[in-house]
């Protein structure tokens, strides 16, 4: 096992991690935005 | 204790003449498991001796779509005129219709298995290395698992937008370890490599675990409104 | 409590560039497998954490359906208690596999009781049902995150991508997928029946757990394994840098489910104030012109 190639794993695996929590926060602020307009229009 | 059973016996006695009259579920549920089969010889083609291998799978795969079919129309068939909404208000207890509708479920299932088993055994050259008779008691605790957790699956994806694609939604997730059961206990007396003993005490605590589960949340997912 | 999120934030960012520079710089490397094993820094602390969140979403879930009746809620109770004592003589009686001590099991039975009093004291019943849907979603995103990030460590030291026999990825596999079937439903169903449906099938779900693990276990037994490095104990400095990473992702969960459950909530007033303004707008959905003031309240955030 050479470690030299296995190490792009190892960066692989942070990436996708984060990549992961980006999208899941991503839309809940979209989600947010979403019924925050939703309530606005409803105010009027 | 006795009006209980005597309300179980009628449903399961109406559903039982209802399925007898119109044969629907029967019917298609026959005709989708012989097509299943018939597709899997084509793409397969096997041997005699991997083909023990693989129709564990086969079988219970087959059984497992054909048996939503008949699980879709348990309850379908009570929303036509409300009478579900009737039972819900009349002082019959909610397990006795559960009870009924699983095991007439679970005489339909079986019906369907007893009938194709001998299509499978044609089709795949099959015989047990193991000892046979093990697979009964494989099949009906199978069966059962299948069953029970489907009757009561469908009663709460009927209360969703998209009825008939809930319930294999909702119900394979839950049914993985019976099916694994059923798939590794019949591939083990098929082969007769390994003892079947774990996977049908495997079935029998599933069975247990969720019938009981099953009756004691069933009143709560008939009155949820 | 909104002036608390940004501070709690950046706290969590902090500790999580702190995990982060002692997973790859701190932490030895591993003697067999190289630098690829400093995967398990972000692997088995999100395991850790979904394991929790779905054990959260359990007992938010039961306490959901036993606070239907006030006879159920008592019985619920005295069946917890009796649970976590059971479960600590049980613990100590019973003779346990050999390296599996009886404190430990019974630390984890009486989780089940704390857990309990604890939701039921700063949850009241009608945000239990937030409390369950916050914790299965996140619980799926970071069980998500396990399922990727296994794969990836086992192509390097495995060779394979996926080892169906593997007990643990493949049980979290099932997991997953019950916990997407919760959510699935949750999505599909008309909400003034979801929150019951969706707490019974959460109910089903964890009971299908220790089943899911065992027919799993039994069925590796059966099938020829990848070597997994056996349960040789781990150096105390990767211990110590795992539970550092554990800390700082429990942090980070925190805030997502705080977040997460503020949206529950403002959906819930949202859905609250359009059934009410239809009420008082029989005429059709002509919200714009309408003059009817509902009285709003924002959002926790």
């Amino acid at each position: 096992m050479n470690s030299a190639g296995s190490i792009k794993f190892l960066y692989a695996a942070y990436i996708a991690t984060w990549l992961i929590h980006a999208l899941y926060i991503g839309s809940l602020v979209r989600r947010y935005s979403r019924l925050r307009r939703q309530m606005k229009d409803l105010g009027k | 204790m006795r009006s209980f059973w005597s309300i179980a016996l009628a449903t399961l006695a109406k559903d039982i003449r209802l399925e007898w009259r119109s044969k629907d579920a029967l019917n298609a549920m026959l005709f989708f498991s012989l097509l299943v089969v018939v597709i899997f010889v084509f793409s397969f083609d096997p041997l005699a001796e991997e083909s023990r291998h693989i129709v564990g799978g086969l079988v219970w795969v087959a059984f497992l779509f054909a048996a939503v079919v008949a699980l879709n129309q348990t309850w379908a068939r009570e929303l036509r005129n409300q009478v579900l909404d009737a039972y819900r208000v009349s002082p019959a207890a909610a397990n006795a219709l559960f009870l009924a509708k699983a095991l007439g479920n679970f005489i339909l299932v079986g019906l369907l298995e007893g009938l194709m088993a001998p299509l499978f055994v044609i089709f795949y050259n099959l015989r047990a290395l193991g000892p046979a008779w093990q697979l009964i008691p494989v099949a009906l605790l199978g069966t059962w698992a299948l069953v029970v957790n489907g009757t009561f699956f469908a009663a709460m994806s009927i209360r969703t937008r998209s009825r008939e694609l809930m319930l294999p939604l909702l119900l394979f997730p839950v049914s993985i370890p019976a099916v694994l059961g059923m798939v590794a206990g019949t591939t083990s007396i098929l082969t007769g490599e390994n003892p079947a003993h774990f996977w049908i005490v495997l079935l029998l605590t599933y069975d247990v675990v969720f019938t009981t589960a099953c009756i004691g949340l069933f009143e709560t997912v008939l009155q949820a409104e | 409590m909104k002036r608390a999120f940004p501070i709690l934030a950046v706290l969590t960012a902090l500790l999580l560039a702190y995990a982060f520079y002692q997973a790859l710089w701190v932490a030895p490397t591993d003697a067999l497998q190289g630098d690829v094993y400093r995967i398990i820094y972000y692997h088995v602390p999100s395991a850790w954490t979904a394991f929790l969140l779905f054990f959260i979403n359990f007992i938010a879930s039961v306490e959901y359906l036993a606070s239907a009746k006030p006879s159920t809620k008592r019985a619920a109770k005295w069946i917890v208690i009796a649970i976590g004592i059971a479960g600590c003589v049980a613990a100590y009686v019973v003779p346990l596999p050999a390296g599996i001590r009886p404190s430990a099991i019974a630390m984890t039975v009486l989780a089940i009781p704390a857990f309990y009093f604890l939701i039921g004291k700063y949850f009241p019943e009608q945000n239990l049902d937030l409390l369950a849907v916050t914790a299965a979603e996140v619980g799926v995103v970071f069980c998500t995150i396990v399922l990727v990030t296994g794969p990836i460590w086992a192509r390097p030291v495995w060779g394979i991508w996926w080892a169906p026999g593997d007990i643990r990825l493949t049980s979290t596999l099932v997991l997953w997928l019950i916990y997407v079937s919760y959510l699935v439903l949750r999505r599909f169903s008309d909400s003034a029946q979801t929150q019951k449906l969706a707490a019974v099938l959460a109910v089903f779900g964890a009971l299908d757990v220790p089943l899911v693990y065992f027919s799993i276990w039994f069925f590796r037994t059966q099938h020829p394994q990848p070597v997994i490095g056996g349960g040789g104990s781990m150096d105390p400095r990767m211990l110590h840098v795992l539970l550092i990473s554990w800390m700082a992702f429990l942090c980070f969960a925190f805030l997502v489910c705080w977040l997460r459950y503020g949206l529950e909530k403002l959906r819930r007033e949202v859905e609250e104030a359009e059934a009410l303004e239809s009420l008082l707008e029989p005429s059709g959905p002509a919200a714009q012109t309408s003059k009817a003031r509902v009285p709003l309240s924002r959002g926790i955030l």
